[in-house]
Order: structure tokens, then C-alpha cells, then sequence
């Protein structure tokens, strides 16, 4: 994870729910890169086709809200988003999108500031998100640092990876 | 009573202290929670690839691990028949027993319940967002995804942060035609779908104490919708009779301390109280149901179904009403029992037969209609009136398709009549 992310917007309203995210009917595809070609269907239907890698989506309330589905950060990974703000998330959502290593941000107020088109610095440490067209700029309070830990190592796999190889370390010495 | 600076520790507290180790959390902390019971439906085909990545090689505790498989059975997709075999070929290798298959199959929510899968005290977690319906027999019971189930089936543990707890205190009795899925619809249109993100809800008065499980599984069941970690109810003697025989492992029950310290507390007397309905396009949407019947809002699909709806006293509470009438000309009725074994109960008390003479259709247990991925897809100017618990944009397929949530009996109701009606017109 990179402290500083930069990136163009794509903006969503509120309470865009998994759902909108990822439909009913595509939750039977295990492939990412065929899950990306649906993402934002409902929501956002041009983002699919015009979205490019380091993209940021700053959506309003709620983002996330609804199913477990997984397949809604996957889909938003694999087309290489940089990081998803929003005014506030839904709690899985949030969960998974950590969990996969896409840096998923909280920061209060941070809807209103942004167009779609606009360019985002996001400081992750420092706890900041300004536009950089208008220079309009909200502080969110960061990560807390055992998340910021799991955004470091790329996620709750590499983790646990981790955890798994020093616990047979140590068994075997 | 506990050392949670000089008050009292709420239900959720209670559980996730119990699951860390701790003699005390507090809102806000994060903890290392022991798992109790780990669920995965079809979501869970998802966990082996990262299980595998994870370096992981044997689960934790395959005594601990339920599959239960409902959005798509029979596969009725190639997609899903995919899934259905990873999950069988995972399940072999890992010798996990309790794989609930079909023909033993149902939605995997009410399979954990009337197993006894989810005891008092419990950290219960599941690929699925409606786990919550388990905090009934009070338990911590949270939806997490398939990379989070891949670690801990690998660890048996995950982290958590201890949620504020908002208390609900119910007051009053249920008027007839008024039931456990109208208290929480009012609820939800007083909570909205954010008012609980991240928190736990703890449901409690003499309105819950009185409630049978299964009203319990559809209140907490629909705290979802608001957003909750987890919604919960203090165990009980309903709570153990339920549980006398098929509990699966040893309980601790735990009860919140009287000097708890509430994020809120919100009272509501349901004396009096109307039926409820969430029009489109959110749960949150709450209106009485008497509004919505004087617009004589006409209705394509009625669907009694889902882990919110679909238990016996569901369905014979709408066979009750369906007897002696006729499914609507030009209404499709979709009934859906929420397992096999409710399925076959409602074969030996006559229930399927009631609906299918009255025009609606029965079908095996599963997740049917209630999420657009299988069968009852409604077309775009469609409506469709719904025991489930969500009716958000493209929840049903198309999204410009309208979908009311409403009790059983006001489902029932509906399909009689052909547009939207309250249950009570009937009772006479």
C-alpha cells in the first residue's frame, strides 16, 4: 500500500448496496476479470467499460450496504481501483475490501467535494483527501494500525501466510 | 458488576469478552475472537482458493464448520453447479461431516437453527450478511466474506471490533394480523439502514420476552437491514426449551449487566400498533400497511419465502388465510419453505396441498425469489409483494422492479386479492 494515493474519480451517490454493486445474477462467477465486466451495472453503468487501473470511486453513505458478497470489492480490484473513499461504508463491505488489500476509506463529508473526472490525493497516514481541481481538501481519522498493517502485507491471505509459515517455523525448530 | 470503568457490560460485551478471553472489552476495541461456529453457503466456494493461497492445509475444527447450500438448489445454472462441487470435493478432502446437502438441504440460516448449530454465548460467523438471525439465541452471529472464512477456517479465529450497543425495549402486545416482521419493519423505518452500522442491537421487554423463536430469528434476522454487526436477544427459558434437544455443543449463557452502558436506548409500544410495509426501493421505507392498501397498488408476484419468512408457523399461518380462496388471476404465488424439514412438515400437515389447490406454486426449500440470482425474476414493471427482507434497486432482477416487504400473512393477503391488502380483512 502506497501512503499517498492518487488517482481519477468516479463519484456514486448513497447507499449504493451490493446490489447495485455486483447483481444477483452474476454471483455464480468465480472469475474476477469476467465479475469486472458487471461492476457498477445498475449504479454507474458506463464505470465498467471507462474505468482504468488507479482509479479512485468516492461514493456518499453507506457504500456497501446488503449482502456478504465478496464479489463486489473483487470486481472493483480487478479493475485495479486505488482506493475506495466514501462518507461512511457498510460494515462487510468494509471488511472484505481490507481484507482483499483495496484501501477502503471513511472520511466523512468527502462526497460533496468531488466530481466525477476530478483528481484525488489521498494520504493515508496523515489521514487526508483533497481534490486536487478545487483544492478542497477532509481529514478522516486513519486506519487503525492493524489494518493499516493488513493493507501493508496485500491483504488477509499474505497474512495469514505469514502467521501459518512462522507458526511451522517454529514447530520445526 | 464488571470492570468496564465502574458499569455494567452489555450482551454483545458479554460474548466477544467470553470469545477473546478477556474479563472486559469496550466499545471500540478491536479483539482476537475464538469462533464457536463457522457457516458457509455457496459464497463459501470462494474461501478455498484463498484457504490454499493462505498455505493453510487442515481446518481448524471440522466439528465446528456447517455448509449448508440454498441460493441455487438444484443448481439450476452451470455456475452454480460449480460451486455446489467445489464445496463437496473441499468438504471430502477436509473431512468436514456437516455438509448439508440436496435432499437435507434449506436456507442456511434456519439450518443452523433448528440444529442447534448456534448456542447462548456463541461467536458465530457465516458467508452470508443475514448470520445475524442467529444473535436469537444469544450469540454474536456476524456475516463476513469468503477471504475472512478462509482464515478462519485456517486459524479459528478473526478479529473484531467490539461494537457500541444500541437496546431496544419493547412494551405492549401484538394486535392480531400484527406480527414479529411488522415490529421490525417499524423499526427499521425508525432506525433507518445506516442507524446501526458497525453496532449491535440488543432486543429486550416484555413484548420479546413473550415472542416464540421463530418471531426472535425474524426480528434479528432483519437488523441487517440496519446496518448491525449483530442484533441479539438475552437467552431464555423459550431460548432453552428450543434448544433442549438439539443443542450441538454446551451453552454459556450470558445475560447484559442491568447497569449496561447503552450507545442509545429505544422504547416502543406496539399496543395499538397497524401491520407495517417497506416500500421501494429501500427496507428502510416503512409505511402502515393501511396507507398502502387505500392506493390499491396492484401485484404480478407474491412470494412467502426466505430466512426472514418461510418457518412452519409462517406457513401455516398463511395456509391459515389461503384456505378456502383463490391465488388472484394474473398474480404468481411462489411459496418457499425455509428447509426440507419444513418442507416436510407442511406436506404432513396438508399445507402444500392448500396452496397448490389455491393456484400458488410450492417449491423445494432455497432462497427462491428473495435475491434475483434463481428463479421468481420479476420483469421490469413488475411488483411484487414479499415476506423477505430486501427490496433495494435490482434485488428481484430489473431494476426498476418494485418490491413491498411485508409479513406472511399480508403476502396471503395480497395474492387473494390481487393488489396490496392487510391481513386483517380476512380474519373474520
Amino acid at each position: 500500500m502506497k501512503d499517498v494515493i492518487e488517482g481519477r474519480v468516479w463519484t456514486l451517490g448513497d447507499d449504493v448496496d451490493t446490489d447495485q454493486i455486483i447483481g444477483g445474477k452474476y454471483l455464480t462467477i468465480i472469475d474476477p476479470n469476467e465479475l469486472k465486466k458487471h461492476v457498477f451495472e445498475i449504479a454507474l453503468p458506463e464505470f465498467a467499460k471507462g474505468a482504468l487501473a488507479g482509479d479512485i470511486v468516492v461514493a456518499g453513505i453507506n457504500f456497501g450496504s446488503g449482502s456478504s458478497r465478496e464479489h463486489a470489492p473483487q470486481a472493483l480490484r480487478a479493475i485495479g481501483v486505488g482506493a475506495v473513499v466514501a462518507d461512511s461504508f457498510a460494515r462487510i463491505f468494509f471488511r472484505n475490501a481490507i481484507n482483499l488489500g483495496l484501501p477502503t476509506i471513511e472520511a466523512p463529508g468527502v462526497r460533496k467535494l468531488f466530481e466525477t473526472g476530478d483528481t484525488a490525493r489521498i494520504e493515508m497516514r496523515a489521514g487526508k483527501v483533497a481534490n486536487a481541481r478545487t483544492g478542497a481538501a477532509v481529514t478522516f481519522p486513519p486506519l487503525p494500525h492493524h489494518l493499516l498493517e493488513l493493507l501493508e502485507v496485500g491483504g488477509l491471505v499474505e497474512k495469514v501466510r505469514k502467521e501459518l509459515e512462522a507458526r511451522a517455523g517454529k514447530a520445526t525448530a | 458488576m464488571s470492570g468496564n470503568g465502574g458499569h455494567g457490560a452489555t450482551l454483545a460485551e458479554k460474548v466477544l469478552s467470553r470469545a477473546s478471553g478477556l474479563d472486559t472489552v469496550v466499545p471500540g476495541q478491536i479483539v482476537e475472537g475464538r469462533v464457536d461456529l463457522a457457516m458457509m453457503h455457496e459464497q463459501g466456494a470462494q474461501t478455498v482458493g484463498p484457504f490454499h493461497d493462505m498455505g493453510a492445509t487442515e481446518v481448524w475444527d471440522p466439528e465446528r464448520v456447517v455448509i449448508a447450500i440454498d441460493h441455487w438448489v438444484p443448481a439450476s445454472t452451470e455456475g452454480a453447479a460449480v460451486l455446489h462441487r467445489i464445496l463437496r470435493k473441499f468438504a471430502a478432502e477436509q473431512h468436514l461431516p456437516h455438509f448439508y446437502d440436496v435432499g437435507n438441504h434449506g436456507i442456511c440460516h434456519q439450518i443452523l437453527a433448528e440444529h442447534g448449530w448456534v448456542v447462548p454465548g456463541d461467536l458465530a460467523v457465516g458467508t452470508d450478511s443475514h448470520t445475524n438471525m442467529l444473535g436469537a439465541m444469544g450469540a454474536v452471529a456476524a456475516g463476513i466474506g469468503p477471504t475472512e472464512m478462509a482464515a478462519v477456517l485456517a486459524l479459528g479465529r478473526l478479529w473484531l471490533k467490539v461494537p457500541p450497543t444500541i437496546r431496544v425495549n419493547v412494551h405492549g402486545e401484538l394486535g392480531p394480523g400484527v406480527t414479529a416482521k411488522d415490529l421490525v419493519l417499524r423499526l427499521l423505518g425508525e432506525v433507518k439502514t445506516t442507524g446501526a452500522t458497525y453496532k449491535s442491537v440488543e432486543y429486550g421487554g416484555p413484548t420479546i420476552d413473550a415472542l416464540s423463536m421463530p418471531q426472535r430469528f425474524t426480528i434479528c434476522n432483519m437488523t441487517t437491514e440496519m446496518g448491525a454487526k449483530c442484533g441479539m436477544v438475552a437467552p431464555d427459558q423459550t431460548t432453552y426449551d428450543y434448544l433442549a434437544k438439539i443443542a450441538k455443543h454446551p451453552m454459556h449463557p450470558l445475560q447484559p449487566d442491568k447497569d449496561a452502558r447503552y450507545e442509545r436506548t429505544i422504547d416502543i409500544d406496539v399496543n395499538g400498533m397497524d401491520p407495517m410495509i417497506a416500500c421501494p426501493y429501500s427496507p428502510d421505507n416503512v409505511r402502515p400497511l393501511t396507507e398502502v392498501v387505500r392506493e390499491h397498488v396492484k401485484v404480478d408476484q407474491a412470494f412467502l419465502g426466505s430466512c426472514t419468512n418461510a418457518r412452519i408457523e409462517d406457513m401455516r399461518e398463511g395456509a391459515a388465510l389461503m384456505r378456502g380462496h383463490k391465488v388472484h388471476a394474473g398474480v404468481r404465488f411462489i411459496v418457499s419453505p425455509a428447509s426440507t424439514s419444513i418442507y416436510n412438515q407442511c406436506l404432513q400437515e396438508g399445507i402444500i396441498e392448500v396452496f397448490t389447490e389455491a393456484g400458488a406454486v410450492f417449491t423445494n426449500s432455497s432462497c427462491s425469489a428473495c435475491f434475483g440470482g434463481n428463479m421468481g425474476i420479476l420483469a421490469p414493471d413488475e411488483v411484487c409483494i414479499s415476506s423477505s427482507n430486501r427490496n433495494f434497486p435490482g434485488r428481484m432482477g430489473p431494476k426498476e422492479a418494485r418490491i413491498y416487504l411485508v409479513s406472511p400473512a399480508a403476502v396471503v393477503a395480497s395474492a387473494i386479492n390481487g393488489e396490496i391488502s392487510d391481513p386483517r380483512e380476512f380474519s373474520s
